[in-house]
């Protein structure tokens, strides 16, 4: 038990990625988290205004289903399998974020300065989540695909496709981590 | 019951990206800064695994569990809509910190500012929707 509430090391954890992700093509499905948001909108109502929306939403009930897994998953993780171990990050990315303004670095899993209500209701706080999230759903719709279904499943089939989608979100995260994070937070 | 299964494979991948720190804003920015390994090490080795898996698929010619061939359609082929989807997905997940799996999953561990990204990357999805037609692809 003590081991499980340890934080798992990469080669534990990247395998049972694989292992997720060969389970759902086994199921006779695929490994896609992003084609919910499709699916979500289309619930919602968006196949009055766009095309893209009209589609057999039904058929993606199981996605939804892994989706609802996935979040009490995130709850059992945290109230049953947790040690509350600060994250073991290099110091120099602690350092780093220092500088940035960043206290309790790795304390959470997420920075208080983004995500705590205090930080969100502010107008800078609410536009780094609203641009954040708007600018993960617009992308990995027109890239087709997001972490799980282009890095995980598309390079684990060999295709070119997701290699350069995942060459994509790293020109986009190398970007805004170097150049636009410190234009957004100092101390 | 056959969608107990997915809830199944849904709660398994949850814990997995807790526990991997995944799910972690700080792990990604370590991630871009390149003063880690943790990350590509999960995705080196989730790749390496999984290539293996699929291959393994196609070699013994394994069925579904429904009883019929395992087909994963290619991608189909372009550039420019996966380089320019891709770098705009990778502003987002630099920010946020978090691509869509982990939102869900964060959510579930009690961040529940989360709903706001959530309700912004459907917001994304639905513009992007109205607009495709007039993007590049």
């Amino acid at each position: 038990m003590e081991i499980i509430q340890q934080p798992w090391p990469w080669y534990v954890s990247g395998p049972l990625i694989a292992l997720t992700m060969a389970l759902l093509v086994f199921f006779g499905k695929t490994f896609g988290m992003s084609s919910n948001l499709r699916t979500l909108c289309s619930i919602g109502g968006a196949g009055k205004f766009a095309s893209f929306f009209r589609f057999d939403w039904k058929a993606q009930k199981w996605n939804l289903t892994v989706v609802l897994g996935a979040i009490i998953g995130g709850f059992i993780a945290v109230q049953f399998l947790s040690d509350g171990s600060v994250l073991a990050l290099n110091p120099e990315t602690v350092a780093d974020l220092n500088t940035l303004g960043f206290e309790n670095v790795g304390k959470t899993l997420l920075p208080n300065e983004i995500y705590e209500w205090k930080s969100v209701f502010s107008l800078k706080g609410l536009s780094i989540l609203v641009i954040a999230g708007f600018l993960v759903g617009f992308g990995t719709r027109y890239a087709g695909g997001c972490t799980s279904g282009h890095a995980i499943t598309g390079l684990s089939n060999l295709q070119l496709p997701s290699l350069i989608a995942v060459i994509g979100f790293f020109i986009g995260g190398l970007i805004m981590t170097h150049f636009v994070l410190p234009l957004i937070f100092s101390a | 019951m056959k969608f107990l299964k997915f809830l199944l494979v849904g709660i398994f991948f949850g814990i997995v990206l807790v526990k991997s720190e995944a799910v972690s804003w700080y792990r990604i920015f370590e991630m871009f800064k390149f003063q880690s390994f943790h990350m590509y090490g999960i995705i080196g080795s989730a790749v390496f695994l999984g290539i293996l898996f699929l291959w393994m698929f196609k070699k013994f010619k394994v069925n579904s569990i429904a009883g019929t061939p395992i087909v994963l359609p290619p991608k189909e082929k372009s550039f420019t809509r996966y380089i320019l989807g891709g770098t705009i997905f990778g502003f987002g997940w630099a920010l946020a910190g978090a691509c869509p799996g982990p939102m869900y999953i964060l959510l579930g561990t009690g961040v529940f500012s989360m709903l706001i990204v959530i309700a912004a990357a459907m917001l994304g999805t639905f513009v992007y929707g109205l607009v495709r037609n007039r993007l590049p692809h």
